[in-house]
């Protein structure tokens, strides 16, 4: 593992000693979030007039570092230089101020603004807006014609498709004469044609001499557009390649790291009859932008079909239209009968009456209830069982508390203590709270997503063998994981999901990560 | 915010504990700057309230107001709802408890106090179903709606006494008196029958251990029933409710109708248990004390029950101060407001020095 | 109704829709930053106490309004406090002020005037005063134009000022810097801070504002509408303002519509006991209930949505 740091920070050092300052250097910045490191001394070049990547997985802390550098958090060690300069970025305005702009991935605007008055919020030239109004109308228009940028400026920003919000976005960092641009995640919500849209810009740019920072974890992007790119990894920088001599594997390998391979003992899978099966799923969120793009496949009882792809390609509204959580468009069958995808009986109750269970992706938002005990999680979603209601008037208590302490003591729950609040457990311990519940409900068919996220290795093996073993029992499990290794290592069968589309599909011992990892990324089957 | 922890035990007595002190304090050097002696008044009050049993009996006549306001306050706060209708809740409860008692025959009270209980709780809980049901369904604004219910409730009231209700000829927008048969037994009577003896004069009755039972009832519902389980649950995590299949609609509007009802339950005390009549404004405020109540009680119906009990202290301890000196009884009114204040508003300002002590004194 | 009977409710409508007004575009600015502010019928109250208090005592009433003004900001800025300072809850908050003012107000009116918790009356400048407006006096045998005239003549001052005020919230909110901060910090305070604007002062701004404007209400319903100030003499108004900025969907040239409409109920419901509507009486408590009813109408969402700043209520906690 620290063999390809080290090997990488030499050969940047090697790199990068260029005579022109760097527009951005930042040195060994460190920030922490409570135990959690986010930043581990991280430090950095980028040179003026480049595009430079920074590709990682989720979590790997990318946002937090250009949140850093935004003014918007404040590292608890390092320094930044701006031009060669050191410079203190104590808040956005100073950040505004030494030529810096950001592009978030959520975007910052007042949604029920015209164009234009998003523009000046913050940069207008007098107490009065007119002159302001004037000014700003006539930069946009010289912004527009110089880089692609038409945007119509008294539109409200609500009435906007997404990929021109984004322009709104970048024309508010230009307004304010930003030299510096930093993008997060910037194509996650665009089109194909409105991200090539956006790379032509970001190029237009800098050509004009603008230096332009892109965080995102799709690897395509990387390779086509920048110049130099960094890879983050569980907060620290791990390389930084010229884009010319690095390779989509090389960035997929770095961005993973060579982890200890989790190998699991399974046998061969017996699949059984078809538990689930599934046509034209299709889902168009509140924004409009199609997430699911008529998905069809099956599932058959004892197999695991693993669903891979980078995070935010569709996979986690796969899940929750499954749940119940979200209504879609498509048709879906349990076990040959109908499973409505939308309407009252769409719903989490509903759907474990159909003895469908659920290991929601955030445990912390959905999965749990934080300050309730550990029991009382132990009832979420099954809380009208009749084991655990004797009477109406009475949900039984101790048996939930009992029944809680032997799922603890089969699931090696630390601490075992059923009366602790879910929130004090370790994030391990949680998952096992959920998976107990959920596993030993013994349902037909098991929705897991990212079921060792911020999980200790230890219990990842213990999570990883009981899900073997409720295949082997004959469910059907359906499994989302952003992590490849996970998923090669779990599945029977893999579909590899990119932009809504299921990309194709492998049998888990006839492929790699490698094959897995272009699909992922976009590239077309071969 | 994992850093700033504090124990639970803290969280639910000292937080509350010290927000109480430093509202006590600014009232201390309120009355001292009127140039009363804050000792003086404290001793005041509490003979007045805890002297005799004369003084018992108010305390827990207003005590027993607080109760119900409270709980209903309290309920709808464990799912994250904000009603601040218990005052036209409480004034509808009336409105059930007189049409109930005037227009149907009661053979004995037992029956009447059947009967009244079904009509308060009835109106009440109508009455707060409509601000539950456009919150649900239509994301109304409940503590708006339910502003507006108050006011609302307060001139159909006074419609109905004055138009309907107010026997002819007489000026004063009031019911008349109810049945004898329907009269409440006071607490004198029901201590009477174990020989303790206790003051006939003050107005408490057996709504007493109504309102009692209702903590009571009310504890078990949210902690040993599954419709309290789905209540906490939406009320600490929508997601995860949604999650488990918990509908919010259906639990908001559920949540509304027992909080409407246990407001509405009140007029057995002040409508039927004291006045035996309805008279306009009847409520008298009790509604918005629940407030006060329920946020002093950690919206927990035990500490609703010992809060509802201090501030039924200080509305008799209030009374005698406005009787014996220059303190007008409003000086309770701005007790009240400093406890939301502290214990509602300013939590925060509170918790982050207690956090701050707690890490010191692990980190120590 | 005769004419002049019509004059003079129209006359008192004016009056009655002065304190309304004045709230109602205080409740508009602190909610268009996003700061809930139910706490107004609290600070109109404590604003009136002190005004006529030190109308009184001082004999000035230009004082005494100060002195509302004063004390209402005051209160505001312990809602500033508690609710963007300590992100406490702006509901409680509000709530907690009510009270505050409901006891103070007498406790200290007791204590000072021995009058049973009210001010002595107000005569000669402790008073406010009226302004005849031009030519009222040469109009007013002239028929139609002459009432018509009079109706606008021979106010306090402060009524003018509280309708001056509407065009002047709308440049402000519309055509100045502060004013676009201002909308911008209640519909998406993470827009206003990543364009290096401080939230936390604009809100405090909005709040301190709130208080000025709540202080002229309290001010001229103590000093201007009555003589003198009266426990719980507020009686509501602030929750008709509240009303009514939800009314007019907190826009300016509506909120006035809406106070000169809930002014007017209440000018006909102190002048009648029952009205006639299209051949249907319409009782007096319908016509006090009637700003709440059509609040919660419009509430509801079923004549045109009233859709509240986005960011409204909730305390600005910075994330990525």
């Amino acid at each position: 593992m620290t063999t390809v740091t080290d090997q990488a920070t030499r050969q940047e050092t090697a790199a990068s000693s260029a005579q022109v300052p760097p527009a951005i250097e930042l040195r060994g910045i460190s920030k922490a979030f409570g135990p959690v490191q986010a930043n581990k001394n991280i430090s950095i070049k980028v040179a003026r007039g480049s595009i430079h990547g920074i590709v990682g997985e989720n979590g790997a802390g990318k946002s937090t570092l250009m949140s850093i550098l935004y003014g918007f958090y404040k590292a608890d060690a390092g320094e930044v230089y701006i031009n060669g300069k050191r410079t203190d970025i104590p808040d956005s305005l100073a950040a505004i101020r030494a030529g810096i702009g950001m592009v978030f991935q959520h975007f910052k605007l007042v949604e029920n603004f015209t164009v234009l008055e998003n523009v000046i919020l913050g940069a207008e030239d007098s107490a009065l807006l007119g002159p302001s109004r004037r000014r700003a109308r006539g930069v946009l228009k010289q912004l527009a014609s110089d880089f692609e940028l038409e945007v119509e400026p008294d539109a409200l920003i609500e009435e906007l498709s997404v990929g021109h919000q984004q322009r709104v976005e970048i024309l508010k960092a230009l307004y304010r004469e930003a030299d510096i641009l930093i993008l997060d995640e910037p194509t996650g919500v665009l089109t194909p044609s409105e991200a090539d849209h956006l790379f032509r810009i970001l190029r237009g740019l800098k050509e004009q001499g603008k230096t332009i920072i892109l965080i995102t974890h799709k690897l395509r992007e990387i390779m086509d557009v920048t110049d130099e790119v960094s890879v983050m990894r569980r907060g620290e920088m791990v390389a930084t390649r010229k884009t010319a001599d690095t390779s989509p594997t090389e960035l997929a390998e770095l961005m993973v790291g060579r982890k200890v391979l989790l190998r699991v003992e399974k046998t061969k899978a017996q699949p059984g009859d078809e538990v689930l099966r599934v046509e034209g799923l299709r889902l168009v969120d509140a924004q409009g932008v199609e997430r699911l793009r008529k998905i069809g496949f099956n599932l058959r009882a004892g197999e695991i079909l693993g669903i891979a792809g980078v995070a935010g390609n569709g996979q986690s509204e796969l899940l929750e239209v499954l749940a119940g959580l979200r209504e879609a468009e498509g048709k879906a069958w349990l076990r040959g009968a109908p499973l409505p995808l939308s309407g009252p009986e769409c719903n989490g109750q509903a759907r474990r009456a159909a003895r469908i269970a659920h290991v929601p992706e955030d445990r912390h938002r959905r999965g749990l209830v934080l300050p309730f005990h550990a029991w009382e999680n132990t009832a979420l979603g099954y809380h009208n069982d009749p084991r655990y209601n004797p009477s109406p008037w009475r949900m039984d208590g101790a048996a939930i508390v009992a029944d809680t302490a032997a799922k603890m003591e089969r699931f090696d729950v630390r601490p075992p203590n059923p009366q602790l609040p879910a929130e004090g457990f370790s994030g391990g311990n949680q998952q096992k709270i959920v998976l107990a519940r959920e596993i030993e409900y013994g349902p037909d068919l098991l929705l897991v997503g990212q079921p060792t996220r911020g999980v200790d290795i230890g219990a990842i093996e213990f999570i990883h063998q009981r899900l073997i073993q409720l295949r082997d029992a004959g469910a059907a499990i359906l499994l989302v994981s952003v992590e490849l290794d996970e998923i090669l290592s779990l599945s029977d069968r893999i579909l590899v999901m990119f932009d809504g589309r299921i990309m194709g599909e492998r049998m888990a011992d006839a492929t790699d990560a490698k094959e897995l990892g272009l699909m992922m990324a976009g590239m077309t089957e071969t | 915010m994992s850093s700033k922890r504090i124990p639970n035990w803290a969280d639910v007595t000292l937080v509350p504990l010290v927000s109480v002190v430093l509202a006590f304090i600014i009232s201390a050097i309120l009355i001292w700057a009127i140039g009363e002696s804050p000792w003086a008044a404290v001793k005041m009050m509490v003979d007045g309230a805890f002297g005799s049993s004369y003084g018992w009996g108010y305390t827990l006549y207003y005590a027993t107001n607080f109760m119900f306001t409270g709980l209903a306050v309290a309920v709808a706060f464990q799912a994250r709802l904000f009603n601040i209708g218990g005052e036209g809740q409480a004034a509808l409860g009336g409105l059930g408890v007189a049409l109930v008692l005037l227009y149907l025959p009661w053979p004995h009270w037992t029956l009447a106090l059947l009967g009244a209980s079904v009509g308060a709780a009835l109106f009440g809980a109508l009455w707060a179903l409509i601000p539950g049901y456009l919150q649900a369904k239509r994301g109304s604004h409940i503590v708006i709606t339910t502003i507006m219910f108050n006011f609302i409730a307060a001139s159909f009231l006074n419609y109905m006494l004055v138009n309907f209700l107010r026997p002819v000829g007489s000026q004063d927008p009031s019911s008349p008196r109810f049945p004898d048969a329907t009269s409440l037994p006071k607490l004198h009577e029901i201590l009477g029958l174990f020989g303790i003896p206790f003051s006939k004069v003050p107005p408490v009755n057996i709504s007493l251990l109504i309102a009692v039972g209702l903590c009571f009832a009310v504890w078990w519902m949210l902690w040993r029933t599954r419709l309290g389980y789905q209540i906490r649950a939406l009320g600490e995590s929508e997601p995860a409710a949604q999650y488990a299949g918990i509908s919010p609609a259906r639990i908001t509007i559920i949540v509304m109708l027992i909080s409407g009802g246990l407001a509405g339950l009140m007029a057995l005390n002040n409508v039927m248990g004291e006045q035996e009549r309805l008279v306009l404004n009847a409520v008298e405020g009790a509604g918005f004390i629940g407030i006060a109540v329920a946020l002093m009680g950690r919206n927990h119906p035990f500490g609703v029950f010992l809060a509802a009990i201090l501030f039924g202290f200080l509305y008799q301890g209030g009374a005698e101060l406005a009787l014996w000196t220059g303190i007008p009884r409003e000086l309770i009114v701005v007790i009240q407001a400093l406890v939301i204040l502290f214990t509602g508003a300013l939590d925060n300002m509170v918790r982050i020095p207690i956090a701050k002590l707690f890490s010191l004194r692990r980190a120590g | 109704m005769d004419l002049a009977t019509l004059a003079q409710v129209l006359d008192s409508t004016l009056r009655l829709a002065t304190p309304l007004l004045f709230a109602c575009l205080a409740g508009l600015i602190s909610e268009r930053a996003g700061v809930f502010d139910i706490g107004l019928e609290g600070k109109i109250l404590a604003a009136a106490f002190l005004a006529a208090a030190i109308a009184y005592v001082s004999g000035n009433v230009w004082l005494g309004v100060l002195a509302g003004i004063a004390v209402s900001v005051f209160m505001s800025l312990i809602h500033g406090v508690a609710s963007i300072t300590f992100r406490g809850n702006q509901l409680i908050s509000g709530v907690a002020i009510n009270f505050l003012a409901a006891g103070l107000t007498v406790v200290i009116a007791q204590n000072w005037f021995q009058q049973g918790g009210r001010t002595p009356s107000l005569t000669g400048d402790a008073r406010m005063p009226t302004i005849d407006l031009p030519f009222a006096e040469a109009l007013a045998d002239v028929p139609v134009i002459g009432p018509i005239y009079g109706i606008f003549s021979g106010h306090a001052p402060l009524v003018y000022l509280a309708f001056l005020c509407v065009p002047a919230t709308w440049f402000l909110l519309f055509r100045t810097r502060f004013g676009l901060r201002l909308r911008a910090v209640g519909e998406n305070p993470a827009a206003v801070d990543t364009a290096g604007v401080s939230v936390i002062g604009l809100r405090f701004g909005a709040v301190a504002i709130c208080g000025v404007l709540c202080g002229l209400a309290g001010a001229y319903l103590s000093t201007g509408l009555s003589a003198g100030f009266v426990k719980d003499m507020s009686a509501g108004r602030g929750y008709i303002a509240l009303a009514a900025m939800i009314f007019a969907k907190w826009r300016p040239w509506h909120a006035m519509g809406a106070v000169l409409l809930f002014g007017l109920l209440e000018a006909v419901a102190n002048r009648f006991q029952s009205i006639e509507v299209f051949g249907l009486a319409l009782p007096v408590q319908v016509m006090q209930a009637l700003p709440y009813i059509l609040t919660v109408v419009i509430l509801a969402g079923f004549v045109g949505r009233a859709i509240p700043p986005r960011a409204g209520g909730s305390p600005y906690v910075k994330e990525h």
